[in-house]
């Protein structure tokens, strides 16, 4: 059974949150993959605001196809998130709660998401046209210069995830693949 | 024999239209045997949203995944053909061009490596060109992703590392690809040459139509059982645990030098696209 989950996300939700929940997110969600991170964190250090409210924010590490005519937005599934590990931290502690993406992350950021109760979401990668279906407004909110790597808001329904690391660290990616390793000298399932 | 350069622009047009929304045959077919071979629930899952979209891309002609990829176009023409009509790189890069921002595909190329400024038209497109015997021109397109691209690695073995060294660096790659680069994958692995040709070669393995087994038995064998191999890491569909971390291992070989064996090792997610086109030569009584 999928939990449904409104954002932004609040501390018992995240509290509640397991490594394996399947979920569906609906809410604000903002995308930023490598350009945009980098350009945020140029600007935390001139002294500048963030383009988007941080607190309780949830990012998602993507950058869609162009919209085709009368469509609300192409195809956007996750990119690689372990090319944002460098600035997640820095993010979570200004507020950022959640992030969507796939693949592993730093033991930095897994740190930083159990001081600041932040919750990781992986996304099915390269299911780019099932994950757009979810996304019923967009719209660029900063730095349209970047193109796809643009930060869009994208108001998200029943947004498909499954939460991969949770606020206490358990970490899916390290616990399922050691279920199904098959070791060399016995060939069986361990 | 003539080929007017304005036919390959358009084969290259309709082709990258083509597969960054249908998955070839053989790719589905891997697919659709994975998700009945799966036995992690979590797995299970996975493979179906990935079926589902699947059909969803191809139903709508909508780009599979949003990393519509660089273009990558391996030419081989026949010594016989005469092209006319104009260039034929810019032709391709003009196909190129032209699906990308007819498909909406998304522009993923930056015109320099360190100053990173998007091209804005997805060109240019890497093309690899090899001369060879006939009136055709045969080109082999493919979008790569660069998540799993990102994930790939080469290395000089010693020539006493043999099998198994190479066995081992395959696993090597594969292991530390995990989940970022989209599992389940298909592993090219290209033997042999220099350092250079082992990187395309690698490329060509997987361009190859997946399961189409090496024609030497002997490295047919090394791809069972790297296979095997890999599916025992237990990576798993998104790297979430399970049977099913790589759908085939294709390997490439070329002769090389006494001293050395290049090994490299290209990955691919489970979108690998693409597809053959051949262009016949017409009689040329110019």
């Amino acid at each position: 059974m999928d939990k449904v989950i409104t954002l932004p996300l609040d501390e018992n939700t995240v509290d509640a949150l397991k490594a394996g929940d399947r979920v569906r997110l609906s809410g604000v969600i903002y995308t930023a993959r490598d350009a945009a991170h980098q350009r945020m964190l140029e600007e935390l250090e001139e002294g500048k605001e963030l383009p988007i409210p941080i607190k309780g924010a949830t990012i998602y590490y993507a950058g869609p196809c162009p919209a085709k005519p009368g469509e609300v937005i192409g195809s956007v599934g996750p990119t690689t998130s372990g090319r944002m590990d460098a600035y997640a931290p820095t993010l979570m502690d200004l507020g950022l709660t959640a992030m969507i993406g796939k693949g592993d992350r730093s033991g930095e950021v897994t740190a930083a998401m159990i001081r600041n109760k932040a919750v990781y979401f992986g996304a099915v990668g390269g299911a780019g046209v099932l994950l757009k279906k979810a996304v019923i407004a967009s719209e660029v909110v900063a730095y349209p210069d970047l193109g796809a790597e643009a930060i869009r808001k994208l108001v998200v329904e029943d947004f498909p995830a499954i939460v991969v690391i949770d606020a206490t660290g358990n970490n899916l990616y390290e616990t399922e693949v050691k279920k199904y390793e098959k070791s060399l000298e016995d060939g069986q399932w361990e | 024999m003539k080929i007017h350069v304005d036919e390959i622009k358009e084969q290259v047009r309709k082709g990258f239209l083509r597969i960054n929304c249908r998955l070839g045959p053989d790719v589905e077919q891997a697919l659709e045997k994975a998700q009945t071979t799966e036995v992690s629930p979590i797995g299970i899952g996975v493979m179906g949203d990935i079926l589902e979209n699947m059909k969803l891309a191809a139903g709508s002609q909508s780009p599979i995944c949003q990393d519509t990829g660089m273009a990558v176009v391996f030419l081989r023409i026949g010594q016989d053909v005469r092209l006319t009509g104009g260039g034929l790189n810019e032709a391709i890069h003009q196909g190129v061009r032209e699906a990308y921002q007819e498909g909406y595909f998304r522009n993923s190329i930056v015109e320099d490596p360190l100053r990173r400024k998007n091209t804005g038209d997805n060109t240019p497109a890497v093309i690899h060109t090899e001369l060879t015997e006939g009136n055709d021109v045969e080109m082999i397109l493919t979008a790569k992703g660069f998540g799993s691209e990102n994930m790939s690695g080469l290395r000089m073995l010693k020539p006493s590392a043999g099998r198994q060294g190479v066995i081992d660096f395959v696993v090597d790659v594969v292991r530390q690809a995990g989940p970022n680069a989209c599992p389940p994958f298909f592993v090219g692995v290209g033997i042999g040459g220099t350092m250079e040709m082992s990187a395309i070669l690698a490329k060509k393995a997987l361009v190859r139509n997946a399961g189409e087994p090496n024609a030497d038995p002997y490295y047919h064998q090394m791809e069972e059982e790297l296979l095997e191999r890999l599916n025992g890491l237990g990576i798993g569909p998104m790297g979430l645990g399970g049977a099913n971390t790589v759908l085939s291992v294709q390997v490439e070989t070329y002769p090389t030098h006494i001293a050395g064996l290049p090994v490299a090792v290209n990955m691919c997610c489970h979108v690998n696209r693409h597809e053959k086109i051949v262009i016949k030569g017409e009689e040329d009584r110019g």
